[in-house]
């Protein structure tokens, strides 16, 4: 579904990704985890091609990202295909970034009718449904501003979700939120994962990788450090880093 | 609810809790009287004074010649915003773009143009006529297409709506620069990763929230505007001010027509502040 190799990527002389082998299958909950600063937000960002690789490449469904190979060589798509290709990724923010001008429903709606040209009679119900969903329906006229921040999160899931995508990225979804609204969001993306839904999930939420993750990846100074199941990776963790990252979070 | 054995508090707030007495402010009422002074003593001398001549001001103030030269100032306006604004957006948008020969292209123009004071401007594009006398379209460098006389293309009309545009399009640029920027960067994110179109991330994200940030200074220029159509006069265009002129150098009657311009003036700033406050009612919305 998902399949990164050897991705590189530098911010000038700045070396943010050193290389990352990825995969997840269909249907699989991975959860990276690391220390701040180690490339974890720029790797999600590669997935959906907001930030370009140096070198490396990144497949969806098989289908490589924003470039198109020919012999050895890689040419950059045009950017109407990248744009096609993220909206089969569905990207959710650590600071929500509803579209503040637009009530909810217009948030949800704005990309399916804009960027997939689907009709409003399909769309419009369609978002009800998904708002029904994150167990806001009564909202659906309201403007983000008035919302809590639990309340946008689940909004903002739900306008990823309104794409219809293969594949969820979370971007760390719950730091930015009080405490006490940490477990409404964390509930919407587990009922999701339980959906089947394919997903990659930044956080430090290591109680959710624990109960959620199929896999759970360790990632330091822009590698993934090392990889496996939730009960072997946070109990057991082969390597020291690991370990002293842990021993900080948990 | 209370509890028995918590200590009783004194009975009067319990009969009685937080009544707010506003704090007096004697010297408020001492400034504010002051104030009313003079404001009478200005009116009397207004009314007062027959120099004034209010009824030729009343006599002049819809008077057709006047009426018309208020709709001249209002097209030139009208245009010189329009215009202005359409180009300073693009001027905006290439100074923001990552190819540097568009954003120094921009710069460049701004520094321009914002350097020469408008009134030259205006003369220069009125006389442009001496420099180019003819005008032509076609292949840059090529053959023509076709062939103006600069005389009858650029009128004194037009040279005064292209030299107020194009010196409005200076300052709108920035205006809408500060605009874009103001968004948070989060929003240009999202927008993106839902994989909106350029044009609809411009148009339908963007633009609308930074006009949070762009209506009032727009606001200020426009009424700016209005006013500094009146150097336009310098091109025997009878627009308000020119027109007030003319009609005193005939009646002498200086003080009474410099009136009716001034509440023209007035007329036409309140009512584009008016239509400001509920356009910056619409941008406003989402955020209470
Ligand atoms: N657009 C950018 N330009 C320059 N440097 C950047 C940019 N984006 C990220 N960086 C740098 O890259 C490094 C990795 O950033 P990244 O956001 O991927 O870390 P992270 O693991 O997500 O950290 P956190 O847990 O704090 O979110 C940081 O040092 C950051 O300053
Ligand atoms: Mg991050």
């Amino acid at each position: 579904m998902v399949e990164l190799r050897g991705v590189h990527k530098s911010f000038g002389s700045l070396h943010v990704l050193r290389g990352v082998d990825l995969e997840v299958r269909q249907g699989q909950v991975l959860v990276i985890v690391g220390p701040s600063g180690s490339g974890k937000s720029t790797l999600l960002r590669t997935i959906n091609h907001l930030e370009k690789v140096d070198r490396g490449s990144v497949r969806v469904d098989g289908r490589l990202l924003g470039y198109r190979q020919s012999g050895h060589r890689l040419h950059e798509l045009p950017e109407r295909e990248v744009l096609r290709q993220r909206t089969q990724i569905g990207f959710v923010f650590q600071a929500f970034n509803l579209f503040p001008h637009l009530t909810v429903k217009q948030n949800l709606m704005e990309a399916p009718l804009s960027a997939q040209r689907r009709s409003r009679a399909e769309v419009e119900p369609m978002a009800e449904r998904l708002l029904a969903r994150v167990g806001l329906a009564d909202k659906a006229g309201a403007y983000p501003r008035t919302l809590s921040g639990g309340q946008q999160q689940r909004v903002a899931i739900a306008r990823a979700l309104a794409l219809e995508p293969k594949l969820l990225l979370f971007d760390e979804p719950t730091s930015a939120l009080d405490p006490e609204l940490v477990g409404e969001v964390l509930d919407v993306i587990k009922d999701l994962a339980r959906g089947g839904t394919t997903m990659i999930v930044v956080t430090h939420e290591i109680g959710f990788a624990r109960e959620v993750a199929d896999t759970v990846a360790f990632m330091d100074a822009g590698r993934i450090v090392e990889l496996g199941p939730p009960a072997r990776l946070l109990d057991v963790p082969a390597h020291e880093r690991t370990r002293a990252f842990l021993s900080k979070v948990l | 609810m209370t509890l028995p054995e918590a200590p009783a508090p004194p009975r009067q707030d319990e009969e009685r809790p937080g009544e707010v007495v506003t704090a007096r402010h004697p010297l408020r009422w001492v400034a504010a009287a002051c104030v009313l002074v003079v404001l009478a003593m200005v009116a009397s001398a207004l009314i007062t004074n027959p120099a004034w001549e209010w009824e030729i001001v009343g006599q002049y103030l819809f008077a057709p010649s006047v009426v018309r030269s208020v709709v001249l100032t209002l097209e030139l306006t009208a245009l010189g915003i329009a215009l202005g604004f359409a180009l300073g957006t693009v001027l905006a948008l290439m100074r923001l773009s990552a190819n540097r020969l568009l954003s120094s292209v921009a710069w460049a123009y701004v520094w321009l143009f914002r350097s020469v004071p408008l009134i030259l401007q205006l003369l220069f594009w009125y006389n442009l006529a001496l420099l180019y006398p003819r005008l032509s379209v076609g292949v840059p460098f090529g053959p023509e297409f076709f062939d103006f006389g600069t005389m009858d293309l650029i009128s004194p009309l037009t040279a005064a709506a292209l030299g107020l545009a194009l010196h409005q399009a200076a300052y709108a640029a920035e205006i809408v620069r500060g605009g874009l920027l103001s968004v948070d960067h989060g929003q240009r994110e999202a927008a993106a990763a839902l994989g909106l179109p350029p044009a609809r991330r411009l148009f339908r994200i963007i633009l609308p929230q930074a006009m949070r940030t762009i209506v009032p200074n727009a606001g200020n220029e426009i009424i700016g505007l209005v006013k500094g159509t009146s150097v336009v006069y310098i091109m025997a265009l009878p627009e308000l001010f020119y027109q007030v002129q003319v009609i005193y150098n005939r009646n002498g009657r200086v003080m009474a027509l410099l009136l009716v311009a001034a509440i023209w003036y007035l007329i036409l700033t309140t009512a584009l502040s008016i239509v400001q406050y509920y356009v910056e009612r619409h941008y406003g919305r989402g955020r209470a």
